[in-house]
């Protein structure tokens, strides 16, 4: 059993765009976005989503419980 | 939203009130992790006291009693005491519960009643415009000490370990899965158990005390001076002084908890 990522969801009603995602991510999975938020945050973008291996360290430290990596478990 | 704040979040008070990059929302998150592993959600009774931290359980949609500056810990004597089923978590801060609330602290952790504290530390005062704490480091510039604090912080650990606490414990929010697990353990044990978070504060610590403008900046500051208990045991006192150690730092077992005493008082009064 190996974990797929099928993708990385950022709620841009709940990030504050505190960038510690993009700090922390080991793989470096992330970037700025050019786009803002709603309310005028620079939010991540998930830029590389196959580095991802699933240590869900983004979704653990996200203060705004903004960051919801998606991961399905099939055999390959 | 995360599907575990979906699940437990109050939605009518979101967004959290906290500063972009604060520590207390990782403390929020790890704290839903830990109760949604140990299904006690529904009967969960929160207290907290004032300041950014004691704001930590309100976005929790569950019981929660908002109380006096200081106070978390008598409400939460009363509330566990009236209705012990209850699994009562406090959030405090570390002005409220070292500065305001100490004496508090000091007799719940000498009653050994069964509470859970998750001292929530930045070291200075966040929400009033970044004023010494208790907690502030020596030294450091705030907007009470321009020149630098000159007084030593306080060892919270070692206090309510010394009062009687029957597990102390110290986490950072920069290693989450650690204080998932911590909180878990804390809120398992019977008896007073006290968990010092340290948490970053971007806004207020961050900028002034350790001239960090970035809250990652801050957060990776907290990383590199965790250590843990076991690795933190080789160290001389001086190097140890300047880490943060994490871990179980004290538990014991023998002393008896306040609510089973209390039962014995009830049923000596009745006979």
């Amino acid at each position: 059993m190996k974990k797929r990522i099928r993708r990385i969801v950022i709620d841009p009603a709940a990030c504050k765009g505190c960038h510690i995602c993009i700090d922390q991510c080991p793989q470096h999975v992330f970037d700025v976005s050019a786009d803002r938020s709603p309310k005028g945050y620079a939010m991540p973008h998930p830029a590389r989503v196959a580095d991802c291996t699933a240590c869900l360290t983004c979704e653990l430290i996200c203060p705004d419980l903004a960051v919801t990596v998606e991961v399905s478990e099939d055999a390959t | 939203m995360h599907p575990i704040g979906e699940k437990y979040l109050r939605k009518s008070a979101l967004p959290t009130l906290f500063c972009p990059g604060c520590g207390h929302g990782t403390v929020l998150n790890a704290f839903l992790r830990a109760v949604d592993r140990m299904g006690i959600f529904e009967r969960l009774g929160l207290v907290s006291g004032i300041g950014c931290s004691s704001w930590v359980p309100v976005f929790v949609d569950t019981d929660v009693i908002h109380a006096l500056h200081g106070r978390a810990l008598a409400v939460a004597t009363g509330l566990k005491i009236a209705n012990p089923g209850r699994t009562v978590v406090v959030f405090s801060g570390d002005g409220d519960c070292m500065g305001i609330g100490g004496n508090h602290l000091i007799h719940a952790a000498r009653r050994n009643i069964d509470l859970t504290v998750l001292m929530l530390d930045n070291g200075i005062y966040g929400m009033t415009g970044g004023q010494v704490a208790p907690t502030t480091p020596t030294d450091a510039k705030t907007q009470t000490t321009p020149y630098g604090n000159p007084e030593p912080s306080f060892d919270a650990c070692g206090l309510a370990a010394a009062a009687g606490a029957t597990h102390v414990a110290r986490y950072t929010v920069a290693r989450p899965r650690a204080l998932i697990q911590g909180i878990e353990a804390a809120i398992r044990h019977e008896g007073f158990s006290f968990v010092h978070v340290i948490s970053q504060c971007p806004t207020q610590a961050g900028r002034y005390i350790y001239n960090l403008t970035r809250p990652a900046e801050h957060l990776r500051l907290i990383q590199e001076r965790s250590i843990g208990a076991r690795a933190a045991a080789k160290l001389t006192p001086e190097e140890r002084e300047a880490k943060i150690v994490t871990g179980v730092l004290h538990e014991s077992t023998g002393r008896p908890e306040f609510i089973r005493q209390l039962a014995r008082v009830k049923e000596a009064a009745k006979a």
